[in-house]
């Protein structure tokens, strides 16, 4: 072990493996487990995208496509853009498909830092946004949203950590694990802050097609900011395509450049199937992609009244797949009652506190789950808090 | 007649489970108990909800096998009643399932399901052909049923997705 552990670089050492990792071990071994621990879709991808996957293959699409991705899909995803989020994008030179929205996630803070720069992370907030920042030499400037506020961020909270060191800000709405979803007014608040203090902000969309109140906006929708965003995206979520690992990002064309550059000397390019199984998806998924969110919204209004009613207050999220109810009420920290509640009843949640500071004191339960699971996980947990 | 969208919701809803309480019904679609069972009582005196069923595979029961056979029907339309007089002469059997009107080449699609081959064809040379207005008929017998009202029978639903992840 030590022997191994010298070869490893300092900064990969000083890293932290994700607070989630050890509660998958613990999940992992059991059996009948309900899992609301998922952060993926229950669907399995669409039968005319595998379809389409599946007949790339036969007529031997097998070798490489451009670095930035087929030129037909990036055609298709400009065209999709500015269609469902009135956001405009040149596929030649401001579109890059990416190995999930994670690598995109990555090439973006990797083109943009110069060692020190802050990066000011919303939280909580998905897991890697801090240790990416890290890893491309900029440091994370960890900013706490409050159960108060719903988890919506506040302009005055961004104000308090400006330094002159404030390159970016690391945004993602609908949210993963709050579920929270920012609108339009509230996008331009943040966009205000933006061009007054000349930031980047990086804005992860992936839950942008599951959205249940209000209509979705795109930050680069916002006025003065389409410059300054660096749009991440992908088909993940709204098209059930996880272990695709197919994503896009869209940004002015100096940064796709830069980040075009480190995407091809790292990656080459997005697996070619996928790329094909997402054109198809493009094309013809709009039906799905209605249906799927339909479901979720059923679920989601499901899941927060039934956690309501049993105590565990939870504010109704606008997007995405998780709710995320406060268990202060039972009195024990958020990693007690995942694991209490897991080794009792069966029923695996996220703790918050995972996702950041903030997080502490409530769970993540995705309802990306079939109804009857969720049914089932709801009397566990009901039985579970009558008996702490 | 014109439904909300939350009525059509209830109906989709309820097509998919007809099990589902109405308490849940009422938390899925963020109404209260007293408007979802306002609806449901709605859907089913319009005769739009007709009837709460389960399909269920006979298939696996010994002794229920069964046989299902599809019958292509061609008929002569009568005057004034066209071929809705011939076809409601076919479904009051209590033997057949449905029956549709087509376009095509032939006109009723029957669908009939008897304990035996035997009995089935006994049922269309007695009974069906015989009626007056019955031209020709040609009878497919099912073999298996992969998919039926969009359910797959013998579907691999294991959730392949690993307990925990970010």
């Amino acid at each position: 072990m030590s022997q191994t552990t010298t070869y490893l670089a300092e900064h990969v050492k000083a890293l932290k493996p994700s607070g989630i990792r050890r509660f998958f071990d613990l999940a992992a071994g059991m059996k009948g487990v309900i899992s609301l621990g998922v952060g993926e879709p229950d669907f399995v991808t669409s039968w005319n995208l595998r379809e389409a996957a599946i007949t790339s293959l036969e007529q031997g699409y097998t070798s490489y496509t451009a670095n930035a991705g087929l030129m037909e899909l990036r055609e298709e995803i400009a065209g999709y853009m500015q269609k469902q989020f009135s956001v405009s994008y040149d596929p030649e030179s401001e579109i890059i498909v990416t190995v999930g929205a994670s690598q995109a996630i990555d090439i973006a803070f990797r083109a943009i830092l110069n060692p020190g720069d802050e990066v000011i992370i919303v939280e909580p907030c998905f897991v890697s946004y801090a240790p990416l920042v890290t890893m491309a030499g900029g440091v994370p400037i960890h900013v706490q949203t409050l159960k108060e506020n719903d988890f919506k961020i506040l302009p005055s909270q961004l104000e308090e950590v400006m330094t002159e060191r404030t390159k970016a800000i690391m945004l993602c709405s609908p949210n993963n694990p709050t579920g929270t979803m920012l609108n339009k007014a509230e996008l331009e608040k943040i966009a205000e802050i933006a061009v007054r203090h000349d930031l980047l902000v990086l804005s992860d969309e992936i839950y942008a097609e599951l959205v249940y109140d209000e209509p979705y906006t795109s930050l680069a929708s916002i006025e003065g900011m389409r410059e300054r965003t660096i749009l991440l995206n992908g088909f993940s979520k709204g098209f059930a395509m996880t272990g695709w690992r197919l994503g896009f990002v869209c940004a002015p064309e100096e940064i796709t450049q830069g980040m075009l550059k480190i995407h091809q000397y790292a990656i080459m390019c997005a697996s070619t199937m996928a790329q094909y199984a997402g054109l198809e998806g493009l094309k013809n998924g709009r039906e799905n992609v209605e249906e799927m969110r339909k479901s979720y919204r059923q679920r989601r209004n499901f899941i927060v009244q039934s956690l309501n009613e049993m105590g565990l207050t939870c504010h109704n999220p606008g997007g995405a797949f998780y709710a995320f109810p406060s268990i202060e009420s039972t009195g024990l920290s958020s990693e007690e009652f995942a694991e209490e509640l897991l080794k009792a009843e069966k029923v695996a949640v996220v703790p918050g506190n995972a996702f950041g500071e903030s997080g502490e004191g409530h769970i993540r339960c995705s309802y990306a789950t079939s109804l009857t699971q969720l049914q089932e996980a709801m009397k566990r947990i009901r039985r579970f808090i009558d008996n702490l | 007649m014109k439904l909300t969208s939350t009525e059509i919701e209830i109906a989709e809803i309820l097509e998919k489970n007809a099990r589902l309480s109405n308490e849940d019904i009422a938390k899925m679609t963020n109404l209260s108990l007293d408007e979802t069972d306002k609806i449901i009582k709605k859907l089913e005196e319009h005769n739009i909800i007709v009837r709460y069923v389960s399909l269920v595979d006979w298939s696996k029961i010994e002794g229920h096998e069964g046989v299902t056979a599809m019958i292509d029907v061609k008929v002569t339309p009568k005057r004034d009643v066209g071929f809705d007089a011939v076809a409601e002469r076919i479904y009051r059997f209590k033997e057949v399932k449905s029956v549709y009107l087509m376009s095509g080449t032939y006109d009723l699609s029957v669908v009939i399901e008897g304990k035996s081959m035997n009995e089935v064809a006994r049922f269309v040379s007695n009974k069906l052909s015989t009626i007056e207005s019955v031209i020709s008929t040609t009878t497919h017998f099912i073999l298996k049923k992969y998919k039926h009202d969009g359910t797959v029978y013998e579907s691999d639903d294991e959730d392949r997705r690993i307990v925990v992840s970010p």
